[in-house]
């Protein structure tokens, strides 16, 4: 037997001695690869892997105590991922159960999500993590199988008596830790959910299950951090006012450089009509700052009747990762700004989790909050047109806004100010899936840019891949399971660079321009990602503005060269 | 007939036989996904391999000049490499081919008249493993690169605008009346 170093054993041979490194019969090339775990008992197939091996890449680390105290979440502590005790309460196991059985009682799609699957497994290869790293429990199937196996043991006649062979399970620490594992390996993109012939969404599935282990404390940091800053200061990074209006200021100085116009927009202004809400990675995080000054030259182009707010200084909400009380109370500023400022309407920049709760749940979650305001149906003020859609919960998708302003040419655009460019458009999950916004943003690229292509069609639209860091898995500590999720969309990426030479990905939301420029400098470097409104603020001709070299990133426009 | 002939005769049942020894690294539960699904879209991963070993074989059997060969063991290497794998795990798929050579070649390698050609042949295989290696470590590199680069980019801009550090113009000295003496 080949000399095999200690410490790099892997925990699956421990239950069995190593195979023998050799070359031949074939076969015995992979025999090293041990997928499965070996226990004895009733189980079958995939039950039988336990305990999980939890890989470093793979997961994100632990929420820390502070983050969960500022929000009042349960069982705050240090702990770790890797450490075999997550220092979890005493009667962990009744608190799980008994948060099982309320939110079987009051949702009812989970109580149907939970008894109605056939396993069919339409949707088994449609999770692009499972498609990205052959993990079988990344099927969308055996994931909600995870939960549904308890759910069968402790609240279906057929588990309580036959166990394991009506594939229940007891719950268990192991299996904890498992659903622990799959769940934060879930961006609640819901793909799968649009090729299962019931209607499943495995990402509402996957919310009760993170509910259920916030009521453990067992969030990520990535996600309860950003809760806690929300909280506190009304955006993600915890940014203060002064640095929210200092950061816009630093735009408009890079915006004079490029345009020769001075833009003046205002902040917290009561009075205004419009009220502008937007992601906070845009503001703070390249690419999305060039996106960021997109919205201040449009919005200064048409002269719009608008105000930024500090207050309401973020648009993503990741309560909506953690559970539906903290989204709610997160939710909850938007309104309340709206009705301080006495606003007409608000408008909403490029994101894409902040639009699934606003069409979604904001509406019901906190339009009492409205009540007394000066909110009304949004109509856009230079084109008249009224945005029914958004009748009920007052916001609109500037998209939507942008769209019906090239529709009726209330904008002077020179598209060919993006001719360095070839661009092809990856919907984002939350506006595509959650809100069926498809043809807007291609409307609009299409009319400031010459050359876009579209990626097959299998990876666009309802069917979009999720860029791999959704769901507040975008971290850096789980970068290997980022490009895992993500290969399937680089992969259409890479398609279209290919052929058509595309060298832009064009989106909507502020965590895909995060994760996109990582998982295009891995698998397609060639490609750069950018927002929507960063290509709409390249074609557009402000007025007095100089002749413009360069676009907002600095990069010289060809042909039109700075003469020497 | 030489080795080449045979090996290009045999091509179908080699390229085959490493596939499956590639896939079967992967799960059980999802092999036949990976084997089965033929749209690149659908499955980058089985497609990638499938497409890849092929090219990879035909580039060794027409020995040519150009390096094509380096990208299509990128396009693998670089999947393997942010997949549940060890780093000798991520790469041995390419010694696959030799064992599968000598088991489909298994008459003429007993009768003697291909050996000398074989490991000639086999010792170019070797190198496409230490090719591998190299790969790997490049991708392995770059994910602790992007990992870096995401920190700091999270930061710097929130540390100029706070004031913290001092960003040197573009243009213009410090050093007004000074004249640097670097002789």
């Amino acid at each position: 037997m080949a000399d095999i170093p200690k410490g790099d054993i892997p925990e699956s041979w421990k239950t069995k001695p190593p195979p023998a490194w050799k070359l031949t019969p074939p076969e015995d090339i992979v025999k090293d690869v041990d997928h499965r775990r070996y226990t004895l008992g009733l189980e079958k197939g995939w039950m039988r892997e336990l305990p999980v091996d939890i890989k470093r890449g793979m997961h994100c680390y632990a929420a820390l105590p502070k983050n969960l105290q500022a929000v009042n979440m349960p069982n705050p502590r240090d702990w770790s991922v890797m450490d075999d005790d997550w220092k979890l309460p005493r009667d962990w196991k009744e608190i799980v159960l008994e948060g099982f059985k309320e939110r079987l009682g009051k949702f009812r799609s989970f109580k149907l999500f939970m008894d109605i699957c056939v396993r069919c497994g339409a949707c088994a290869d449609k999770c692009h993590y499972f498609i990205g790293s052959g993990d079988p429990k990344n099927m969308p199937v055996l994931r909600a199988e995870l939960l549904r196996s308890v759910y069968r043991r402790y609240f279906t006649t057929a588990g309580k008596v036959l166990g394991p062979i009506a594939g229940a399970r007891d719950l268990t620490e192991d299996i904890l830790k498992e659903w622990w594992y799959y769940l934060y390996q879930c961006s609640e993109c819901r793909r799968c959910s649009v090729f299962c012939p019931y209607g499943i969404d495995t990402a509402e599935i996957t919310m009760m299950g993170r509910e259920l282990t916030n009521l453990l404390g067992l969030n990520i940091d990535w996600i309860a951090g950003p809760v806690a800053n929300c909280n506190r200061t009304g955006n993600h990074m915890g940014i203060m006012p002064h640095a929210f209006t200092e950061m816009i200021d630093f735009f408009l100085d890079e915006i004079e450089d490029i345009t020769g116009v001075r833009i003046q927009p205002t902040f917290n202004r009561k009075g205004a009509e419009i009220l502008f809400v937007t992601p906070s990675g845009d503001i703070f995080g390249d690419p999305g700052t060039y996106t960021a000054m997109g919205y201040l030259i449009l919005f200064e182009a048409l002269g719009l009747d608008y105000t930024w707010s500090t207050y309401a200084s973020e648009g993503g909400n990741f309560g909506l990762f953690t559970s539906n009380e903290i989204m709610k109370k997160l939710n909850a500023k938007m309104y309340a700004e709206a009705k301080r400022l006495g606003v007409k309407w608000i408008l909403g920049g490029e994101c894409g989790h902040m639009w699934r709760v606003i069409n979604q749940y904001m509406g019901t979650m906190n339009l009492d909050l409205a009540e007394g305001s000066k909110m009304e149906e949004p109509v856009n003020p230079l084109t008249g047109t009224k945005f029914e859609n958004a009748k009920s919960t007052k916001m609109v998708h500037i998209t939507e806004f942008t769209a019906d302003l090239m529709r009726h040419g209330k904008l002077k655009l020179d598209p060919s100010r993006n001719d360095h460019l070839t661009v092809t458009f990856h919907d984002s999950c939350n506006t595509a899936r959650g809100m069926g916004i498809f043809e807007e943003p291609r409307y609009v690229i299409k009319s400031v840019c010459n050359n876009f292509y579209e990626m097959p069609a299998s990876s666009i639209r309802e069917q979009t891949f999720c860029c791999g860091g959704g769901s507040g898995l975008n971290a850096g500590e789980d970068m290997e399971l980022r490009m895992r999720g993500g290969l399937p969309r680089a992969n259409a990426v890479k398609y279209v660079h290919e052929k058509y030479g595309v060298n832009r990905l064009a989106c909507i939301c502020a965590i895909d321009r995060a994760v996109l420029p990582n998982l295009m400098e891995y698998f397609v470097p060639e490609v750069d990602v950018t927002g929507v409104h960063e290509l709409v603020a390249n074609a557009i001709m402000l007025e007095g503005e100089k002749k413009k070299t360069v676009d907002l990133r600095g990069e010289p426009l060809p042909g039109r060269e700075e003469s020497e | 007939m030489d080795l080449k002939n045979l090996l290009q005769q045999k091509r179908p049942r080699i390229v085959k036989k490493w596939c499956d020894v590639i896939l079967s690294t992967y799960p059980e539960q999802s092999q036949k996904f990976l084997r089965k699904q033929k749209d690149t879209i659908a499955n980058p991963v089985g497609c990638t391999i499938s497409q890849g070993i092929e090219s990879i074989y035909d580039e060794l059997l027409n020995e040519s000049e150009s390096d094509k060969i380096s990208l299509f063991l990128d396009n693998i290497v670089r999947v393997r490499a942010v997949q549940d794998f060890s780093p000798s795990q991520a790469v041995s798929f390419i010694f696959g081919l030799k064992d599968v050579i000598r088991e489909v070649l298994e008459d003429e390698v007993r009768q003697g008249e291909i050996s000398e050609e074989l490991v000639a042949f086999e010792s170019k295989i070797d190198g496409l493993a230490l090719r591998c290696f190299d790969i790997y470590n490049q991708c392995r590199q770059k994910i602790f690169e992007i990992r870096v680069n995401e920190v700091r980019n999270e930061s710097s801009r929130l540390l100029k605008m706070a004031g913290l550090v001092y960003e040197i113009p573009e243009t213009g000295s410090d050093l007004e009346d000074e004249k640097v003496n670097n002789g």
